[in-house]
Parts: structure tokens; C-alpha cells; sequence
């Protein structure tokens, strides 16, 4: 039963979305469905929630290893929504100004948007700026010419970042028209447009089938590996 | 004096001749105005015989019009401009317009089930307009089957029609041949290691919650790396974005730990929602990896720009690692920091191929007969594309050239639209 029913939504649901892909007449069927799981993943943000504080508090009453990063997610945590229910700073909505709570939550200037530009944003964009140093290494590894494969493909990634550049259009500015197609700036379009779309379009054909296979093994309940054990 | 005199002695002589010069040079630039204006300035004449009919096999959301126009010379450079509204007396939204020879449009975004008047007006190079002409009133229904799609639903039918023939064939005792797939050889031997260095393995399903397929892609291999990490005694970490996919992988871990025979090892505390904020999580996972140090990592599902950030600090921390995603652009980050990449639809395969269950091995197969309709595809758009660009449009077979133009043209914009 616990295996059977999560089988007959699924398939349902499925069903649903496709006839809804198909059939103009059912689209709203489909929109229906939509709203259903996101009603679901609404549902879950308190499970999550719930979680977060219980691996933490877990975490700190343990003293495992980086305790003190838990309790600081913690304090963070528990201040940003009681901020963000309670509107703190928020200025009453002009359209119902005798109400205090009627102002939107991330209204300019308010505490709640202060963390959100002043703390989360800042977070963030250090975190993903990482990635510059980290593209540094991969590439570093990735382009060592170890053998025939290696070579083309550290040759070709020369061309690319090279043609990428004002150096790489200035280094060979002095070819003649007549050659205009060696200028490294147009060979890396060239490579980006042919080589490099051929390869990644027989990817995401093999991706798509992927895809379709996947998912009409769920329909069809082939595939239940994530339904769980089924043991009640 | 005997100036003024003489100018008005000569001006009573020749009256005849003044005022006969200021006559005719006012008629004459009067005849060049009229002229000029009737040559440059007249508007050009109205379409006519207006009709708005629904576009068939759709959504209900587009109406197709055609109308007459007599004066075709008269508007060389001009277009039709074309309109429509709820009430006759709103404001005309415009639509959009054509080139002056072309006397058919089919006006797109409606609302069906709503009444549209439509209106087209002629207007010159000169842009000026003609006269309007309204249709009457016509509605976008909702049909049963959208046409555009048909092409797509016979190529559905056939590659869904041959995944079930095989998966029927596999359930015969049929055998199936499927190439070795290096980075799914490598999940017996990642999870080893970590039991022989005493370190945990960590398996991360992607970003993305169970809508997505990759997630159920991620999670299903995830099933098979539990029994073995089971089998085993390895510890196994699951830090999720989502609480659904904590939810599910509790559920998948649980279960494999029980077919390994060993459901008291089961820890659902190492299964845990982290945020559902993209680099809170990294930082979470970089966090762990540093100071854990685990002995193999998964990435499995889909991923965005923290791929690269968690492959590379796994990579630092020398753990084995095996990444498989449907998303193209991670691909060669993943290719770069990982030991193995599942690349595509290899992603795809995994769970059959770990399971090795002849259904599921079935559905590989099934996916065969979709890449020879892809590249009977790709054969005919470049056999048909080849011979229209060898015989024109300046070429000597006009006729034929448009056989192969118009294949080319029907293959990429009704069979692929």
C-alpha cells in the first residue's frame, strides 16, 4: 500500500501533464497538478525548517567538529524569521495605513531587506567568486598535455580563451583579408559554432532520450528505486 | 516724380500684361501643389473583404485573417498594419504587420473564448494610411488537439511504443547487451576505499527538488550506492537542498540499507536538509569536506554553478569521486575535478545499469531506436539541406531546388517546431 499509492499518483499526475502538453483542453488540468506540488513543497519548507535546527542543535550539543558554525546558523536563522514574520521596520501599506503589518515584509530600507542586502547578498557573491580560482585550477589540471586527447583539447582551449581577449584580436590583426577566417578571434567563433555545437547537441540528444526513457519508467512504476521499501 | 510718373503711364499700357504674368503664375504653382499632392500625398486605397476566422488545432489563442487590396501598386514599400480590440470602442492594440504583398495574418496571444474585432489598414512609404477595415467579431476556440504538435506526439508514441516493446522483451529472459560504463564500475570500488580508510562517503542528489528528473535520476543511484555503502559498514552522508529530496532519500536509504541486510545501520541523521540557498549549501558542503575529509563523493542530479566549487574542494580533500548530470554547461567542470563523469544520457542509465533489472535494461534499448530516428533525422536535414544549396536558388533546377527547400523547410519548422 505504501509502495502502491505513491505508484498511482505518480502515474496519475504524469498522465495529467502530458495530456495537458498534448491537449489544449486539459491544460488547466496540468496548472492544477503544478499548484498541487507546490502546495507540497510549501508544506515541506516546515519539515525542512524543523530539520535544520535539529541537525544543528544536534550538532552543537555534541560539539562536533565546527559546532560553533551551527550555532552561528542558528542565530541567524531564528533572528531572520522572527524579523521577517514579525515586519519589523516595515511601513504600514498607504492603502490601509491604520494597519502596522500591511507594509511588505521586504520593504526598502526595513531590517529584513538590511540582512538581505547588507548580509545574505555580500555571502553570496563572496562564495560564488570563488569560482574564479577555482575555474584556475580545474583548467590547470584539465589542460596538461598528457596525451593526443589532452593536447587537442588544451590546444583548442588556447585558441578559445586566447580569441576571448583584446591580445588574442591584436595578435593577429596583421593577417590579410584574404586569410581573415586564421584571425584567432574568427577561428574561436568557428570552433564555438561548429565544433563545439555538433558535440554539445549530440549531448543533449542523448540527454533528452535520457530524459524520456526516465521518466516513462516512473509512469510505468519500472523504476522505484525512489519509492523507498514499502515496508509499513 | 517724372519717374513715378513714367512707371504709371507704362503700367496703364500694359495692364493686360501684369496682371496676365501674376495670373499665370498663381494658377501654376496651384496646378503643382494639386498635382504634387495627388502624386505623393494620397493615401492608398482600403483593404477590403476583411474575414477573421479561429486558427485551427490550437490553444484558442490565435485568429487567422485574410482581406483583398485592390491598389497593390499604389502601396510598393508599404505594409498593412493590423489591429484588434474587445469593443469597437477601445483603443485598437496592434498586432503586428506585414510586407505590402502579403494579405494574410494570423494574430497571435488572445484569450480564448473572448470576441476580438479586428482591423487592417493600408499605409504607403510615405506612411500615410488608408482607410480601415474591420472584421466582425471572432473568437479563439480551444481545440481538442494542438496541431503543432502532432509531429512531436507520433515521435513520442514511437520511442515511448519501443522503451515498452523492450522492457516486454527484457521481462521474457531475453538478453540485453550494455557496454561497460567506467564511472558506474567505479561506485563498487569509491565506496571500498572509504571503508578501508575508515572515512564517510559523501553523496550529493543535485539542487533541485523531485520535479525534477535529474533529482530522480540522482536519487536512483543513490539506491544502489546505499546497499553498497551497506554491504559495506561505510558511512554515508546525504546533505539535501530540499526537504522533499531529504524526505525521498530517508525513504531510498532505508530501503537499501534493509535489502542489504542491515536496516539497524540505518542512521536518518546523516540524511539531512541543509538550505534551500544555492552557496549556503556550498558552504555547508565545503565546510564538511574540509574538516571530514571523506573518501568519496557523489554528485548526482542537476547542478548550477557550485558544481566546479564542490568538485574542486573534493578533489583537494583527495576523495574518488563520480559525478553524473544532464546539465550541459557543468559537464566540463565536472570532466575537469571528477575521476569519473556520467555524461548524459549515461546519467540516465545509471540506475538500470546498477540494478542490472532486465526492465530497466529494457528501457536502454528502447532509447537505441530513438537515435535512429534522430539520425535518420540528421541524414535526411543534411542529404535535403546539400542538394537544395547544389541546385539553387540561382542554380539551373528552380523546381527542384524548391523540393529540397521546402523538405528542409517543413523537416525544421513543422517537424521540429
Amino acid at each position: 500500500m505504501k509502495r502502491n499509492i505513491p505508484l498511482l499518483i505518480t502515474a496519475f499526475s504524469g498522465l495529467v501533464l502530458i495530456l495537458a502538453y498534448f491537449i489544449p483542453m486539459t491544460q488547466s488540468w496540468g496548472e492544477v497538478a503544478a499548484i498541487w506540488f507546490d502546495i507540497l513543497a510549501s508544506i515541506a519548507f516546515i519539515l525542512g525548517g524543523g530539520n535544520l535546527i535539529k541537525l544543528h542543535a544536534r550538532k552543537m550539543a555534541l560539539r562536533q567538529a565546527g559546532w560553533a558554525y551551527s550555532a552561528i546558523t542558528l542565530l541567524a536563522f531564528a533572528l531572520t524569521l522572527f524579523i521577517g514574520l514579525s515586519k519589523i521596520g516595515v511601513s504600514p501599506n498607504l492603502q490601509f495605513p491604520d494597519m502596522a503589518w500591511s507594509g511588505h515584509y521586504r520593504e526598502s530600507g526595513a531590517p529584513f531587506w538590511w540582512i538581505y542586502e547588507y548580509a545574505f547578498k555580500p555571502l553570496t557573491a563572496t562564495t560564488f567568486s570563488m569560482l574564479a580560482f577555482y575555474i584556475a585550477s580545474a583548467a590547470f589540471r584539465a589542460f596538461r598535455a598528457k596525451n593526443l586527447e589532452a593536447i587537442l583539447l588544451l590546444g583548442t582551449a588556447f585558441i578559445i580563451l586566447l580569441g576571448r581577449t583584446f591580445a588574442g584580436i591584436i595578435l593577429t590583426s596583421w593577417l590579410p583579408d584574404s586569410l581573415a577566417g586564421l584571425r584567432i578571434e574568427n577561428l574561436t567563433v568557428e570552433i564555438m559554432r561548429v565544433v563545439n555545437t555538433a558535440g554539445s547537441r549530440a549531448i543533449m540528444i542523448g540527454i533528452a532520450l535520457g530524459v524520456a526513457s526516465t521518466s516513462l519508467k516512473v509512469l510505468l512504476g519500472v523504476d522505484r528505486s525512489y519509492l523507498g521499501s514499502g515496508e509499513e | 516724380m517724372a519717374n513715378m510718373i513714367s512707371r504709371e503711364r507704362l503700367r496703364r499700357r500694359l495692364p493686360a500684361l501684369w496682371y496676365g504674368t501674376w495670373l499665370l503664375r498663381t494658377v501654376f504653382v496651384f496646378v503643382f501643389i494639386a498635382a504634387g499632392a495627388a502624386v505623393v500625398a494620397a493615401p492608398p486605397p482600403a483593404p477590403t473583404g476583411l474575414t477573421a476566422k479561429d486558427h485551427g488545432w490550437d490553444k484558442g489563442t490565435a485568429v487567422d485573417l485574410v482581406w483583398e487590396y485592390p491598389g497593390e501598386a499604389a502601396l510598393d514599400g508599404g505594409f498593412f498594419l493590423i489591429s484588434y480590440a474587445m469593443d469597437l470602442e477601445d483603443d485598437f492594440r496592434i498586432a503586428g504587420q506585414t510586407l505590402g504583398y502579403e494579405t494574410v495574418y494570423t494574430v497571435n496571444g488572445l484569450t480564448p473564448g473572448v470576441d476580438y474585432y479586428f482591423k487592417v489598414v493600408a499605409v504607403n512609404s510615405a506612411l500615410e494610411e488608408s482607410e480601415a477595415v474591420v472584421s466582425e467579431p471572432v473568437a479563439g476556440r480551444l481545440q481538442w488537439v494542438d496541431g503543432s504538435r502532432i509531429w512531436f506526439l507520433i515521435t513520442v508514441m514511437i520511442f515511448c511504443g519501443s522503451v515498452v516493446y523492450f522492457i516486454r522483451h527484457a521481462r521474457k529472459g531475453r538478453p540485453l547487451k550494455v557496454r561497460k560504463i567506467a564511472g558506474l564500475e567505479a561506485v563498487d570500488e569509491a565506496v571500498g576505499r572509504a571503508t578501508e580508510m575508515g572515512r564517510s562517503v559523501i553523496f550529493v542528489p543535485g539542487i533541485q527538488d523531485m520535479n525534477d528528473i535529474q533529482t530522480i535520476a540522482g536519487i536512483n543511484v543513490l539506491s544502489r550506492v546505499a546497499q553498497i555503502a551497506a554491504e559495506n559498514s561505510a558511512s554515508l552522508e546525504v546533505p539535501t537542498t530540499r526537504s522533499l529530496v531529504m524526505t525521498t532519500a530517508r525513504e531510498t536509504v532505508q530501503s537499501a540499507f534493509l535489502r542489504a541486510g542491515r536496516p539497524e545501520a540505518y542512521d536518518e541523521n546523516k540524511i539531512n536538509y541543509i538550505t534551500d540557498e544555492q552557496f549556503g549549501y556550498v558552504a555547508y558542503l565545503q565546510g564538511q569536506m574540509v574538516r571530514e575529509k571523506p573518501a568519496a563523493c557523489f554528485y548526482m542530479g542537476a547542478f548550477f554553478a557550485e558544481a566546479l566549487i564542490l568538485a574542486e574542494t573534493g578533489n583537494s580533500v583527495g576523495a574518488i569521486q563520480v559525478a553524473g548530470t544532464a546539465m550541459p554547461a557543468q559537464l566540463p567542470f565536472f570532466v575537469a575535478s571528477c575521476d569519473y563523469t556520467l555524461i548524459g544520457e549515461e546519467f540516465f542509465a545509471a540506475s538500470a545499469y546498477l540494478t542490472g533489472s532486465p526492465e530497466e535494461l529494457g528501457s536502454l534499448k528502447g532509447q537505441d531506436v530513438g537515435k535512429v530516428l534522430v539520425a535518420i533525422g540528421i541524414v535526411l536535414g543534411v542529404v535535403f539541406a546539400t542538394l537544395a544549396s547544389i541546385t539553387g536558388p540561382e542554380g539551373l533546377n528552380l523546381e527542384s531546388y524548391h523540393f529540397f527547400q521546402g523538405f528542409v523547410d517543413y523537416l525544421q519548422g513543422t517537424v521540429l517546431h
